[in-house]
């Protein structure tokens, strides 16, 4: 196999032993310090789970109800800790159903590893049971993937796996082996892979770059930081806030930058898109320099791109070469990787306090508390929204909790509303929009980080695409907290055909089951509630529970997210009603 | 919409199955026709070259470059208008071997064209054109005259004025 040729062998640190494909697969997850897998047996991928038997003391298998949750939980799982998320298929349609969860951890450059099994190869080709090109498939929504055939070429392939998926912008990778390969025995020996010649993950930091960027910022009147999921990707938290802090510019975040910096931190102007802010959106297109820190200017974060800070030197710090000049032209661009990019040029930084400049987002801040955030906090309404409730979950879990939400409404209040205090604490489906990936999501990040609160904040839409991983819940024991706002329409786009479409609200509405029933089902404590004089003690219960909890809250029916920015317009039309 | 223009993209990769896929998809991404397509040995060992032919802007060609390269398995890819390259495609053409003999005008087309005879038996000839792609057309049509049996032409190679320093990038990445 070429591949091998590809790879710097780095010497083998023990004797080799014998061992089936199957095993060898184990030992390899193994030597790259995996300690939980999610995924579901079949057929092609038997000989893999015959041999999980023997490890089940080492590696916990977690039994998802669907390969697609099998996936988000391993997206949870890397997105919470910074380690590889491993899912495990068979061939054909368990294969197959990876694909959303492999097309959502691509787009938000999430570090997997997924393994499907494959029919024989000499079935290859043949249309054999369950035999479908799950490389071919999976292309467009790998970084990287391959077919193994041959039992002997597992740990090369795998170890260049887990080094493509967590190196430079991390990303998923699909390793596809055929069952012959699983069961025929090799010399096994694993050599971490750390270079592949023709791979560079991160690119060489030009130091003019800095130093022309440092330039841009120090002259600057009135410059404006947006950073994105790049900061938490790079661990360069701690490097972003001393840079925030020396040099007092307003920072303002893209939905997966949320959490790198705290959310009451006195630089931290909110967030930028569709539903962002209304500060940061509008003062986009009047700061003199825009500094793009590990974000790729996504058409949520900047609406017409023709009319998106045209007026201001852009900065973009990246890793990704392939991100600079692709949507908005950057005049300095500084390559590299941000925590060191960053460190680099602090020396460079002067200190500033920009006060004067600051003003400007307080007096928008204030409009958007006036038109927005009062009614959202304190409704005058009886209908209770979503933001009273994620308040209230900040209230009780003190903005520890990790907040795990799906794709909609619910989400844009999560991500409004929550006060992170710790980084990696926002884990949402971003590029995607994945509807059904906060439940298995959640279970993933709890798996992950036990000793963190992990809280699901679901729709009630969502929340059926993936229901069956209530399941994986009831036979784990995962103290997952669910708690599903339930306005019995898929709300979002509800809410596009109030605005867009004359209210005709084509297949939105939702007749919901008893939500409350089937967690019982699953022996999952459940409530409901209705009035907002339950709510305190309805969210106290939950975060309080020793085990996994569910919660559905009846929340206003035909309630709107405003900041918006409808499609097609300038970051500085934000609307407000 | 910035004017399209006819860019040769020059790829080295590592020889993978795969691969083609995962390149092609760059382009059909973005609704992009590839005119045409050649992927061979290039001049260091084990490590092929792809030369791809396409009608694009120049802000298109360079996120194109940018998504090629990103690609774990490209060592590097470069595009070049064509001022920058000398470039060539080849061609066959099957033809009734009677009309060689009785058609004065053709050996006069191979003649002029500097076409090549490949083979000759008494059924049909085989004719070998290596040129610009204009010269094909023009000896494709003044051939169809007489009936053409069988025309295949190869998608274009290219080499560039410029150095392309692939041994060299290879050691940076592998000191």
């Amino acid at each position: 196999m070429k591949e091998q040729t590809a790879l710097k062998q780095a010497p083998l640190t023990k004797d080799t032993e014998r061992l089936s494909g199957a095993e060898a697969i184990i030992k390899c997850f193994l030597a790259e310090g995996v300690d939980t897998i999610f995924g579901y047996p079949g057929g092609a991928i038997m000989p893999f789970y015959d041999k999980l038997y023997h490890y089940q003391d080492q590696l916990k298998h977690i039994l998802t109800r669907h390969e697609q949750g099998a996936t988000h939980a391993a997206q949870g799982y890397a997105r919470i800790s910074n380690k590889v998320g491993v899912a495990v298929a068979t061939s054909g349609p368990g294969a197959t159903n990876l694909i959303t969860g492999l097309a959502d951890a691509m787009i938000d450059s999430t570090p997997m590893v997924c393994i499907t099994g494959q029919v024989a190869s000499h079935l290859l080709g043949t249309d054999a049971f369950q035999e479908t090109d799950i490389v071919g498939i999976s292309t467009p929504v790998t970084k990287w993937n391959a077919q193994i055939t041959k039992a002997s070429d597992i740990p090369t392939v795998l170890a260049k796996a887990f080094y493509i998926a967590q190196s430079g912008r991390p990303g998923p990778v699909l390793i596809d082996i055929t069952k012959n390969a699983q069961f025929e025995e090799l010399d096994f020996a694993y050599a971490k892979c750390h270079s592949i010649r023709s791979y560079q993950p991160v690119p060489e930091t030009d130091s003019s770059s800095l130093q022309a960027a440092a330039e841009l910022i120090n002259a600057a009147q009135k410059p404006m930081i947006v950073w994105g999921q790049g900061v938490i990707l790079g661990e360069a938290e701690k490097e972003f806030k001393a840079v925030v802090e020396k040099t007092g510019i307003p920072a303002a975040w893209t939905i997966l930058g949320a959490s790198a910096l705290p959310t009451s931190h006195p630089l931290n102007v909110g967030m930028v898109g569709m539903h962002g802010n209304y500060a940061p959106n509008m003062l986009t297109n009047e700061c003199d320099v825009l500094i793009a820190i590990g974000m790729r200017f996504d058409d949520r974060v900047t609406g017409d791109l023709k009319r998106y800070a045209k007026q201001a030197k852009v900065i973009h710090f990246e890793i990704d070469p392939a991100e600079v000049h692709k949507n908005v032209f950057a005049d300095v661009p500084v390559l590299g990787d941000v925590k060191n990019t960053l460190a680099a040029i602090m020396p460079l930084l002067q200190e500033r306090k920009h006060d004067e400049w600051h003003q400007n987002f307080k007096k928008l801040h204030a409009i958007e508390i006036e038109k927005v955030i009062k009614e959202d906090l304190e409704p005058s309404s009886e209908g209770l929204t979503m933001a009273e409730v994620i308040a209230q979950v900040n209230k009780e879990s003190e903005g520890k909790a990790a907040i795990v939400s799906d794709v909609g409404q619910h989400q844009m209040a999560a991500c409004r509303y929550a006060q992170f205090q710790y980084t990696r604490s926002n884990i949402t489906s971003g590029g995607l929009g994945t509807m059904g990936f906060a439940l298995p999501a959640a279970i993933g990040a709890k798996l992950a980080a036990p000793d963190r609160e992990v809280v699901a904040v679901i729709g009630d839409g969502g929340y059926q695409m993936t229901i069956q991983e209530l399941g994986t819940i009831f036979q784990t024991k995962v103290p997952v907290k669910i708690l599903v706002l339930n306005n019995e329409f898929l709300g979002m786009v509800r809410q596009w055909q109030q605005l867009f479409f004359d209210k005709r609200y084509a297949s939105t509405e939702m007749t919901n089951p008893d939500f409350v029933k089937i967690a019982e089902g699953y022996q999952i404590p459940a409530k409901k509630v209705t009035r907002r004089e339950e709510l305190a003690q309805s969210i106290k219960e939950m975060m309080e529970a020793k085990t996994s909890y569910f919660l559905e809250v009846c929340v206003e029916k035909e309630a709107n997210v405003f900041p918006m920015i409808p499609t097609g317009a300038s970051v500085s039309e934000c609307r407000l009603e | 919409m910035e004017n399209k223009e006819r860019y040769t993209i020059s790829i080295y990769t590592e020889n993978n199955i795969g691969l083609l896929n995962r390149i092609s998809a760059i382009f059909q991404r973005r609704h992009v026709n590839i005119e045409s397509i050649n992927s061979s040995a290039s001049e260091i060992d084990e490590v092929s070259r792809w030369t791809i032919l396409v009608n694009v802007s120049e802000d298109q060609i360079k996120k194109i470059i940018g998504q090629i390269e990103k690609q774990v398995e490209v060592i590097k890819a470069y595009y070049h208008t064509e001022d920058e390259t000398i470039y060539q495609e080849s061609c066959l053409f099957k033809i009734k071997s009677d009309l060689l003999f009785e058609e004065r005008q053709i050996q006069n087309i191979i003649k002029d064209s500097n076409a090549r005879i490949v083979t000759v038996n008494k059924d049909f000839f085989v004719l070998e054109k290596s040129g610009r792609s204009s010269e094909v057309d023009l000896l494709y049509r003044e051939l169809s005259a007489f009936g053409i049996l069988q025309f295949n032409r190869s998608g274009r190679i290219a080499v560039t004025k410029e150095a392309m320093e692939i041994t060299k990038l290879l050691q940076t990445f592998n000191p």
